[in-house]
């Protein structure tokens, strides 16, 4: 399962390592920002619950970037 | 500007205007005399004022085990310069720093929003036709075979089918063709179009999930996630850069001056100890900020999206940064015919050794093969035109593999190949055209042939032209068709090779034979309509479908699609990519250089603070700007 998300976040790098923080939560098969257009393709693992994958996903961003922001 | 943007702006204002008179007082300009500590602490407000989200920042990471960023590598440095004494220095990188963040968001915000304007296809609204009027609904809940109402000036939210009233389109936004497409009664509109003269009653034929508009967004937000490889490569090259100019700088301020303490070599130039660990230490602050990294890492994706969005604009949808990069380096181009060269639908082009006049000629045997369903029949009667007066044809007779034989105003007409001629005894003249020949005969008379090929499209030849001119070595064309076809088209617009007589399975087995031809970095482009060559448009390096305005199966398939017909666009394609991947490698190179040459100046200690924060914003805001040349490449 795919899903688009919105998020907001002042530097490429920054949005590099959202990405990374992401690839690497449980639940997150793939994962890829666009700081370009603000936003977040999350492709999740086979039966995982998008919604409580994303709360992590928005911890451990919040961890390496404490400016982003995820529309959930 | 947003409101994070305007907020910074002020704090910067404010901090300058602590920090310029504060400036002068402690570099003595201004003769004030006020104890060290005050100056310090008055330092400290613009400093604290223009500079605490960094300052937290830096403090999260370090909590959260991210250590190395620059939010890190600009309070280190400029917490080093202050403890050092060196007040002014360490509030204005600060400052500057600021500065450069300030406009680098501004700059990316602001082409963000141009780039989306571009591609600014999405409808808003459609003004459905309910019992009680019209209705002004959200596209999305608009149902298949619904009729909405387009006013002039109104975007066409959804495909369908005019059902009244005519008008003129702008197509510019999904073609790049800034001709206005006329449209009547029974014509298919596609969403995404603008309305510009007259009111239109549409049925949609598709939902708004399913329309072309909707297509077109998805695939254009989603070109900028299938990231290049250099946009890989920038990302990786700063997680290591990072951390090692951090310990380059450690190094830098430990090392050189326990080897003066130890050796006691250079110790002449410093007057005590103090100064020579503060001498160094500032060194290595000062290489802190230079070293990060903000200048490549922002231009990289910023060239890409500019170049993927001036493409766009152009009617070239690229599916991604990888794919410009590798439509850069596309050296063979390899070429379906029918559709691509030429326009897929049969027309006569010459009739020969006919004692009739060709119109007369025409008539009679549109007339023999009326009843036929054969495209050769089809596009006989459009070159006929007019309508025909079936009831003039009796005694229709198929004789497959050769003809028809028809009974037309009481005369016995033949038309067919030259098996028939032989049948009939018709003495026919074989013809030194190229294309499906067919021959007449009336009353056993022979009356001449007529020649029908498909037709060149406009422009074929000259994007041969162009092509050869941007660099493609070889261009093949792959075909279905016999030889003195192939020949012929190939030799019309002028491509270097062409294979004929292949099955769609064969296409495949050619591009893989050429793909083995291409050498190094070298890479095959394939363009096809999107009909049955799907295979082929997946298997080759690159996949370009023409003219698939509408079909879902190219769009699949192809990695570029080029919005209207024009095969002058393969080229236009590959030179908005080399300008792009240039503008990228120029970006690299400078950022890198004068980052490097920086770093050696400021470890031997002749680049100060200023010039490391100057060079640092500088090389960014120099990125940023050439990276938005990657829009402009309209007359490319």
């Amino acid at each position: 399962m795919k899903k688009s998300y919105k998020i907001d976040v002042d530097c490429a790098n920054c949005a590099n390592q959202m990405e990374d923080a992401a690839k690497k939560t449980a639940g997150v098969k793939d994962c890829s920002v666009s700081f370009m257009t603000l936003k977040m393709k999350v492709e999740f693992s086979e039966g995982a619950d998008a919604a409580a994958v994303m709360q992590e996903v928005y911890k451990n961003c919040k961890k390496v970037e404490p400016d982003c922001e995820i529309y959930l | 500007m947003n409101k994070k943007q305007k907020n910074l702006l002020l704090r910067i204002i404010i901090a300058a205007i602590f920090f310029v008179p504060l400036y002068l007082i402690s570099e003595d300009i201004v003769h004030v005399s006020v104890p060290k500590w005050v100056v310090l602490i008055l330092f400290l407000i613009p400093y604290l004022l223009v500079g605490y989200d960094i300052l937290r920042k830096a403090f999260l990471g370090i909590k959260n085990g991210q250590v190395f960023d620059e939010n890190f590598l600009m309070t280190v440095a400029t917490v080093g310069a202050i403890a050092l004494g060196e007040y002014g220095e360490g509030v204005a990188v600060m400052l500057l720093y600021q500065v450069g963040e300030l406009f680098q968001s501004y700059a990316v915000g602001k082409s963000r929003r141009n780039i989306s304007d571009l591609m600014d296809i999405r409808p808003d609204y459609a003004n459905l036709e309910t019992e009680d009027g019209t209705e002004r609904v959200d596209p999305d809940e608009v149902e298949i075979g619904s009729v909405i109402v387009v006013k002039p000036g109104e975007k066409i939210p959804l495909d369908g089918v005019v059902i009244e009233g005519t008008s003129a389109l702008n197509t510019s936004a999904l073609t790049g063709e800034s001709k206005p497409r006329e449209v009547a009664v029974d014509d298919e509109v596609l969403s995404g179009s603008i309305n510009t003269t007259g009111v239109l009653r549409i049925r949609t034929t598709t939902e708004f999930d399913e329309s072309t508009a909707s297509k077109i967004l998805d695939l254009v937000e989603n070109a900028a996630s299938r990231k290049s490889k250099s946009e890989n490569f920038i990302s990786k090259f700063a997680r290591y850069y990072t951390p090692v100019v951090c310990y380059a700088a450690l190094a830098l301020a430990v090392l050189p001056p326990l080897f003066c303490m130890i050796t006691g070599v250079g110790m002449e130039h410093y007057a005590s100890v103090g100064r020579l660990w503060g001498d160094w230490v500032l060194r290595a602050c000062t290489f802190l900020v230079i070293s990060c990294p903000c200048a490549v890492v922002i231009s990289i994706p910023l060239s890409f999206f500019a170049g993927l969005g001036g493409a766009g604009r152009e009617g070239i949808l690229v599916k991604g940064s990888n794919y410009l990069e590798t439509l850069s380096q596309v050296k063979t181009v390899a070429f379906d015919k029918t559709g691509t060269i030429t326009k897929g639908n049969f027309a006569v082009t010459a009739v020969h050794h006919s004692p009739l006049d060709e119109k007369e000629l025409l008539e009679y045997t549109a007339l023999a093969e009326a009843h036929s369903s054969h495209p050769i029949s089809a596009s006989l009667r459009t070159a006929h035109g007019r309508r025909l007066d079936e009831s003039r044809v009796t005694d229709v007779q198929e004789l497959s593999g050769h003809g028809v034989i028809a009974k037309v105003d009481g005369r016995l007409v033949a038309v067919g190949n030259e098996k028939l001629m032989e049948k009939l005894g018709a003495d026919y003249h074989p013809c030194s055209h190229t294309g499906t020949i067919i021959h007449i005969a009336m009353d056993g008379e022979y009356c001449g042939h007529i020649v029908i090929s498909d037709e060149l499209k406009e422009g074929s030849g000259e994007a041969m032209q162009e092509l050869r001119k941007a660099g493609v070595r070889k261009t093949v064309m792959l075909t279905g068709d016999a030889e003195s076809v192939a020949k012929k088209v190939a030799g019309e617009v002028g491509i270097s090779e062409y294979r004929a007589g292949l099955l769609p399975a064969d296409k495949v087995t050619a591009v893989e034979e050429l793909l083995r031809e291409c050498s190094g970095n070298d890479r095959l482009a394939f363009v096809g309509d999107g009909i049955n060559d799907a295979p082929v448009l997946s298997r080759a390096d690159i996949g370009i479908a023409m003219g698939a305005l509408g079909s879902d199966a190219a769009i699949e398939a192809a990695d570029v699609v080029l919005m209207d017909d024009d095969p002058r666009k393969i080229s236009k394609a590959i030179r908005i990519s080399r300008k792009c991947l240039a503008i990228v490698k120029q970006n690299i190179v400078l950022a890198l250089a004068v980052k490097f040459i920086c770093l050696i100046l400021a470890a031997l200690g002749i680049a100060n603070m200023w010039i490391a924060i100057i060079a640092d914003v500088g090389v960014m805001i120099v990125a940023v700007l050439n990276a938005i040349r990657c829009l402009f490449v309209k007359k490319l």
